[in-house]
This record gives structure tokens, C-alpha cells and sequence, in this order.
């Protein structure tokens, strides 16, 4: 039973709108990304010193890459989340704000594809070929 | 939007001694910020690598400079508190831990701990 007058459907006001899947994915990306941390830093520890052919045997390993393409879609996931409650927070005019929380999810959803698709598919791609030669 | 009124306001910002909570609080949201930024670089080290090992080198010889060391360390200090005050929220999602003691104790107990992991971190990595 919806309650809701027709004006206020019309308007799309009234309570979170989508705030519960928001809020509960935030909690869930949150949880997830506390042992995902583990691939993050390692990552980032061996991008500094690591040989080349290192950091590409350690992305390819399953483990590795399936950890890592985890903590991107979380991490990047919650950053937006997190973003978004920022923007709404301080942001009063309605116009600026739709239009900055969109840049800010088109941004993150973006960035993110692209680190998959260039961390993961070209080392993968060059050792094959290599391999082939 | 609202008609100009006399009502009084509550306290402003300025005016109003934060507790340690409320600092913690507004760390949280800073560090979250920064952090969402740092992600910015998980990608350009991501394309370095993709690039082959020209740019791979490239990458590293810049991240061998002082400047961006201590940035990585912000960076991990920044990473853990975030996570420290993340399992709190948890704690407060479960409906534990409100009243005053337990609020002033956890809060030392998460800047505690997450210098402790930072640490680590970087000593023995």
C-alpha cells in the first residue's frame, strides 16, 4: 500500500529515496574491502621496488588478480558511496548537486574500469605473447 | 528557500568545542576524501605497468622521490585510521557503545591502534 500523495511521487521528494541500498552497500563494500586491504598495500609495496616481470607474475597469479579486481570494484564502489553523502551534506542547490554526484560515479566507474582493464589484460596479453614467440 | 527569521540557530561550528569523537568524526570524512583521491594513483601505477617496462621504470623512478614516500605514508596512515573508524561504525551499527566512557576510550584505542598497523606497515614491508 503506498500512502505517498501523487504531487509527492511526481516530485520524487520525501524520505532517502534510495538511502537504505545506499547505506547498507556502503557497510557491505566497507566489510569486504577490511581483508581486501591485505592485496592493496602488498600491491602498492611491490610497484616501488619490484622488477618488472615480478610485478607481473604476481598480478597474474589467481589469487592475486582475483583479490586485487575485488578490492578496484569495492574500493572505487565505496568511494563514490562515500562521495555522494559528501556532495549531498554541502551542496544545497538540487541542480549542482545531481549534476556533481553524477560526474563523481561516472568518474569512479570509469577510472575503475580502467584499471582492470589496463593492470590486468595487457601484462596478460604481453606474457602470452611473449610465450607465443 | 526559508523566509529570514529570528529563531536562534544552534551552536555555530566556531563556537562549539568538538569532542574527541567529533574530531575523529570529521577525520574520518577528510580521510575518506583524500583517500577516494589517492585512487587516482592506484590507476596511474596500474597504467605504468600496462604501458611495458619503459614506463614501469618510469613509474618507480618517481616514486623513489622523499617527496612521495612520505605521501604513501599519509597515505597508509590514512588507509588504516579509516578502516579502524569503519570497524567502530560497525560498533555503533550494532548498537553498542554510546555512552560517554566507551566513546572517549574507543576513539584513543582506534588513533592507537592504527599508528600501531602504520607502523608496521611500512617498518616491516
Amino acid at each position: 500500500m503506498d500512502y505517498r500523495t501523487p504531487l509527492a511521487k511526481v516530485k520524487g521528494l520525501g524520505s532517502a529515496k534510495t538511502g537504505t541500498s545506499h547505506w547498507w552497500m556502503q557497510r557491505v563494500t566497507a566489510l569486504v574491502l577490511i581483508p581486501l586491504s591485505y592485496w592493496i598495500l602488498t600491491f602498492l609495496n611491490l610497484s616501488f621496488h619490484a622488477s618488472y616481470q615480478h610485478i607481473v607474475a604476481w598480478l597474474i597469479a589467481p589469487v592475486n588478480t582475483v583479490c586485487l579486481i575485488a578490492w578496484v570494484i569495492a574500493a572505487f564502489y565505496h568511494a563514490s558511496l562515500g562521495l555522494q553523502v559528501v556532495i549531498e551534506d554541502y551542496v544545497a542547490a538540487v541542480g549542482i548537486k545531481i549534476i556533481a554526484v553524477w560526474t563523481v560515479n561516472i568518474f569512479f566507474l570509469h577510472v575503475g574500469a580502467v584499471s582492470i582493464g589496463s593492470g590486468f589484460s595487457y601484462p596478460i596479453n604481453r606474457l602470452a605473447y611473449v610465450n607465443r614467440l | 528557500m526559508s523566509p529570514p527569521s529570528n529563531r536562534p540557530t544552534s551552536p555555530h561550528l566556531q563556537a562549539y568545542k568538538l569532542p574527541l569523537t567529533g574530531i575523529i568524526s570529521i577525520s574520518h570524512r577528510i580521510t575518506g576524501i583524500l583517500l577516494s583521491g589517492g585512487l587516482v594513483f592506484f590507476v596511474a601505477i596500474m597504467l605504468s605497468i600496462a604501458g611495458g617496462k619503459q614506463s614501469y621504470g618510469d613509474m618507480q623512478a618517481l616514486t623513489s622521490f622523499w617527496l612521495i614516500k612520505l605521501f604513501y605514508g599519509g597515505f597508509c596512515y590514512a588507509l588504516v585510521f579509516h578502516l579502524c573508524h569503519g570497524v567502530r561504525h560497525f560498533i555503533w551499527d550494532a548498537g553498542k557503545s554510546f555512552d560517554r566512557d566507551a566513546m572517549d576510550r574507543y576513539a584513543l584505542l582506534e588513533l592507537c591502534i592504527s599508528l600501531v598497523i602504520t607502523v608496521c606497515i611500512l617498518l616491516f614491508t
